[in-house]
């Protein structure tokens, strides 16, 4: 025996997925409050053909997700700001898809792999694989623990970041960039169709439960590590693919945090005198959004 | 003389040989090229007008979602072994009902919500293509459903898909003006005594069905393609909504099939031989439209910065946005 969920050779899977939860629960937090999901959505697609076009050239996935991370993310700090954001958002995700399209016919016989790396697989990383992804999410930690003040009141109110002189312009690109590179992270584990799944499933219950940022973030973090720990043990009975459990558990998040939420907002309007704004003052909002869409 | 007599003929050669070269042999004569045509014309069409709403209410997010729900309908339609048609109808529509149910029309919550129906689907799109690979031992149902293939719509399809465009079209046709103003500012329409709730739901569904349509042509993923890309460049050109919806149908049209054209060529083209995806060939299309569109646009709208007079329907609309009360 001793081919358990928690044998050794299962040591990588453990380590990887731990530092993808952290780094997508923290960046999640702002995915969040910036209401920036579809973001956090176009870019794994995107990434999905860097890994797909990975496969073709015969170079690492790592290298593949990242260059086209990368790419999404440039694309939207380039052009996501003026007009609708929400249609450059989608055309790039689908311009980026379409091309993975076409690798995918290119090396049709990786079929397999493609499905994993759209829905994930859980025990795909070895313990070597580790280092580069822990890197890479620590170097995400030290930038989003670098602009986390910013970052916030950016969120918040934009106007009042305008007028210490930092521009939310940049706040944004740096954003969108750590954004990046917790898709890197967490696409070979979790399969570029649900790691927006892990970033905003736990995040949304953290946001509607904790009462200030920095408990919000590390309550999102420890829903996070909930979330793929309980997925990989699940997957590693049923063989499910991963995903499956990490995007249902996301709407089980969702809803608890939904759920106590409006629990909160009718015993605030039961409550005498408690007529003041329902539950306004706990949640953090996604703030009025840049330009004119 | 000599050479009048000459060019006559070999410019007629000429002209047989580029058509020849555009629309390789067999092209006119093949089923699956005509149900593809007939198909990909029927979506261009629907697609068009529920493109022009969804930008307008900046609602790309959900739009995009309802692509994947689809992909959930058609995976398990694969499963069950039913037309693929019918699952992405199916799923398409129940997506609809969550999202609307979970209140994806205010603005404030609306991306989480479009995100959290996002999720939830594509997890179960995810065990559903899985059990499939299991119980079929076919690995390709994945890359069907998300990526499509519109030479592989059977010649029984394209008669349901005719029948749903049309409903689709009806639907939109009968909640066009409404829905317009519901659009540009809810309240005003509210005021109107505009039945809001219904009206939605009318919209909600007339997506549903051209994302399933255009699932079917170029996959559930790349259907946002067909649906954001011709009517935001549309909505650049023109200078009303309705005529963004003629623009938008033409954009579409000519990018579908100028795709089936360019991927039924593609079947010599290296490296494999075995022909480039259509999905591949429209999605990149639309997006070349898209940008010269923009490109065209700007010039436009450049010259009259931030006043949103006159200008694009877009420009239009966002100053009426401004303009009036915040939504939610």
């Amino acid at each position: 025996m001793g081919l358990g969920p928690f044998s050794s050779f299962m040591t990588g899977t453990w380590l990887e997925a731990t530092v993808v939860a952290v780094v997508a629960g923290v960046v999640g937090f702002f995915v969040v409050v910036r209401g920036a999901a579809f973001a956090a959505h176009a870019i794994p697609q995107g990434a999905f053909t860097g890994a797909a076009g990975a496969a073709l050239a015969g170079v690492s996935t790592l290298a593949g997700v990242g260059t086209f991370s990368l790419l999404a993310v440039a694309a939207m700090a380039r052009w996501g700001r003026r007009a609708r954001h929400d249609v450059v958002t989608a055309l790039i995700l689908v311009g980026l898809l379409g091309l993975g399209s076409l690798f995918l016919s290119m090396s049709s016989q990786y079929s397999e792999q493609t499905f994993s790396l759209l829905f994930g697989e859980p025990l795909a990383v070895s313990t070597a694989q580790v280092i580069p992804s822990a890197s890479i999410g620590v170097a995400c930690l030290v930038l989003v623990a670098t602009i986390y003040r910013r970052l916030l009141l950016a969120s918040v109110a934009p106007e009042l970041v305008a007028a210490r002189g930092v521009s939310p312009e940049r706040v944004e690109s740096w954003f969108l960039l750590s954004l990046g590179a917790a898709t890197t992270l967490a696409l070979p584990v979790v399969g570029a169709l649900l790691v927006f799944s892990l970033m905003i499933g736990p995040a949304s219950a953290a946001r509607s439960l904790a009462r200030q940022p920095l408990s919000a973030v590390a309550l999102s973090v420890g829903l996070a590590l909930l979330t793929v720990w309980a997925s990989i043990v699940a997957a590693f009975y049923s063989n499910w693919p991963l995903g499956f459990f990490v995007g249902t558990l996301g709407v089980f998040w969702y809803l608890l945090g939904r759920g106590v939420q409006l629990r909160a907002a009718r015993s605030l309007a039961t409550a005498p005198g408690g007529a003041g704004g329902p539950a306004s003052g706990r949640s953090l909002g996604p703030g009025p959004r840049r330009g004119s869409g | 003389m000599n050479a009048t007599a000459l060019s006559v003929p070999v410019v007629g050669l000429a002209g047989a040989s580029v058509l020849h070269s555009i629309f390789a042999p067999g092209f006119f004569t093949t089923g699956p090229v005509t149900a593809a045509l007939v198909i990909g014309a029927v979506v261009a069409l629907v697609s068009a007008p529920a493109g022009v709403l969804t930008v307008m209410r900046s609602q790309s997010f959900a739009g995009h979602a309802f692509s994947e729900v689809t992909a959930t309908g058609g995976s398990a339609a694969y499963l069950a072994g039913v037309a693929p048609l019918l699952g992405y109808v199916v799923g398409s529509l129940v997506g609809a009902g969550a999202m609307g149910g979970l209140g994806v029309q205010r603005a404030r919550n609306r991306d989480l919500v479009a995100g959290i129906v996002l999720g939830a689907t594509l997890g179960l799109t995810a065990l559903l293509l899985y059990l499939t690979t299991v119980s079929h031992s076919t690995t390709g149902a994945a890359v069907t459903v998300l990526f499509g293939s519109l030479f592989s719509v059977s010649s029984g399809d394209w008669l349901a898909a005719v029948a749903l465009g049309g409903a689709a079209l009806g639907v939109v046709t009968v909640t066009w003006r409404p829905l317009l103003l519901s659009s540009v500012s809810p309240e005003l329409a509210a005021a109107r005594g505009v039945r809001l709730r219904l009206l939605e739901s009318a919209y909600l569904a007339s997506v549903a069905l051209s994302v399933a349509l255009a699932a079917m042509t170029v996959g559930a993923i790349l259907s946002t393609a067909l649906l954001i890309g011709p009517a935001a460049a549309a909505l650049r050109l023109a200078k009303s909504p309705g005529r963004a919806c003629a623009w938008a149908a033409v954009i579409g049209l000519v990018a579908v099939w100028t795709g089936i054209v360019l991927a039924y060529d593609s079947y010599d083209w290296p490296p494999a031989h075995q022909g480039w995806p259509v999905s591949f060939f429209v999605v990149f299309l639309v997006l070349a439209i898209y940008v010269v569109a923009q490109l065209f646009g700007r010039a436009g709208s450049r010259r009259r910065p931030g006043t949103g007079q006159g200008g694009t329907a877009l420009s239009g609309v966002g100053s009426l946005r401004r303009r009036g009360p915040g939504r939610g």
